[in-house]
């Protein structure tokens, strides 16, 4: 098998960088909240893209598969669902943006200013094989998750079922003076609730 | 080959990006709640960068949690913006001042 050149994952890497940051100033300057959420789907794609030439292929694909496939889903759910008006969304817009870009800009230097600066002392060698396990990613990550952090595992299956009930308790509307069956009191009943026997003198036929 | 630079340029990038979302949009709750999931995608990178150039699977494992608390709060947010347009015809921040005193 020919090998690959070096320079390719730089390449790739390049690419969907681009791609990426194209995608993210979309989600936050598109005029429909539809087309912000079907960018940030991309924005996840590239981004799981990019994780797979890290050698976070298991993350890669809880990436797609669970926040594309259902988290995302939720939100474009919900933006279709409500009927949004996007002129009014949009009053302001260039009042505020200016001070945005300032402050993305100085934020952005900030935070580019402390790799900078500790580059020299932290000269990090590109690994070659650093995460290469024998038994792929997904069993090392596993066996990792449920050996040294399975309290947090369990701490985190705790806080998904918190979402799922307290996201049940907020939408749920009770319907007043809907007409619905109950079972459980039709297979109750018994006949003194339903039939009255009334004792009453016959009349007579004048 | 990659470096951990780059990695952390495209990561601070995307941050900035967000958090312009956030003064951008600042009317919208359904798109400040986008700009959270971004800046959260930023910081993800961070973590796989790490985690890669360290060759230490931990940082992985602090991406699994950050993925599963953020879908926690997308679902809880998105649950109340639901009752929230139920009950006010909007999600325009400016009209929830309800709790003003």
């Amino acid at each position: 098998m020919q090998q690959l050149p070096e320079i390719f994952p730089l390449i790739l890497f390049y690419g969907w960088s681009g791609i990426l940051i194209a995608a993210a100033v979309g989600v936050i300057t598109a005029r429909n909240p539809v087309h912000s959420v079907l960018l940030l789907v991309l924005c996840f794609v590239i981004s799981a893209a990019i994780w797979l030439l890290l050698r976070a292929e298991f993350l890669a694909v809880a990436l797609v598969l669970v926040y594309v496939g259902a988290v995302m889903v939720l939100l474009l759910f919900v933006v279709m669902m409500l009927d949004i008006n996007v002129e009014r969304m949009r009053e302001g817009l260039t009042r505020y943006a200016p001070l945005g870009v300032v402050v993305g800009l100085l934020l952005a230097a900030q935070l580019s200013s402390v790799w900078w600066l500790r580059q020299s002392g932290l000269e990090i060698a590109a690994p070659e094989d650093s995460l290469v396990f024998e038994q792929g990613n997904t069993q090392a990550l596993g066996t990792l998750l449920y050996t040294e952090h399975l309290y947090a595992f369990e701490i985190a299956g705790y806080i998904l079922l918190l979402a799922i009930v307290g996201a049940i308790t907020l939408t749920l509307r009770r319907r007043r003076g809907l007409r619905v069956q109950k079972v459980s009191e039709q297979v109750a009943v018994r006949p003194a609730n339903r039939v009255r026997l009334v004792r009453m003198p016959a009349e007579k036929d004048e | 080959m990659i470096g951990l630079a780059h990695l952390l340029t495209l990561s601070t990038i995307l941050f900035a990006i967000a958090v312009c979302g956030i003064f951008i949009n600042r009317r919208s709750v359904i798109l400040l709640l986008m700009c959270v999931e971004l800046l959260l995608l930023a910081v993800n990178f961070n973590f796989i960068a790490f985690a890669y150039f360290l060759g230490d699977l931990a940082g992985q494992v602090f991406v699994f949690f950050i993925l599963t608390v953020a879908a926690a709060e997308a679902a809880i947010g998105l649950a109340i913006l639901v009752v929230l347009f139920r009950n006010r015809i909007s999600v325009n921040v400016e009209e929830f001042s309800l709790l003003k005193g």
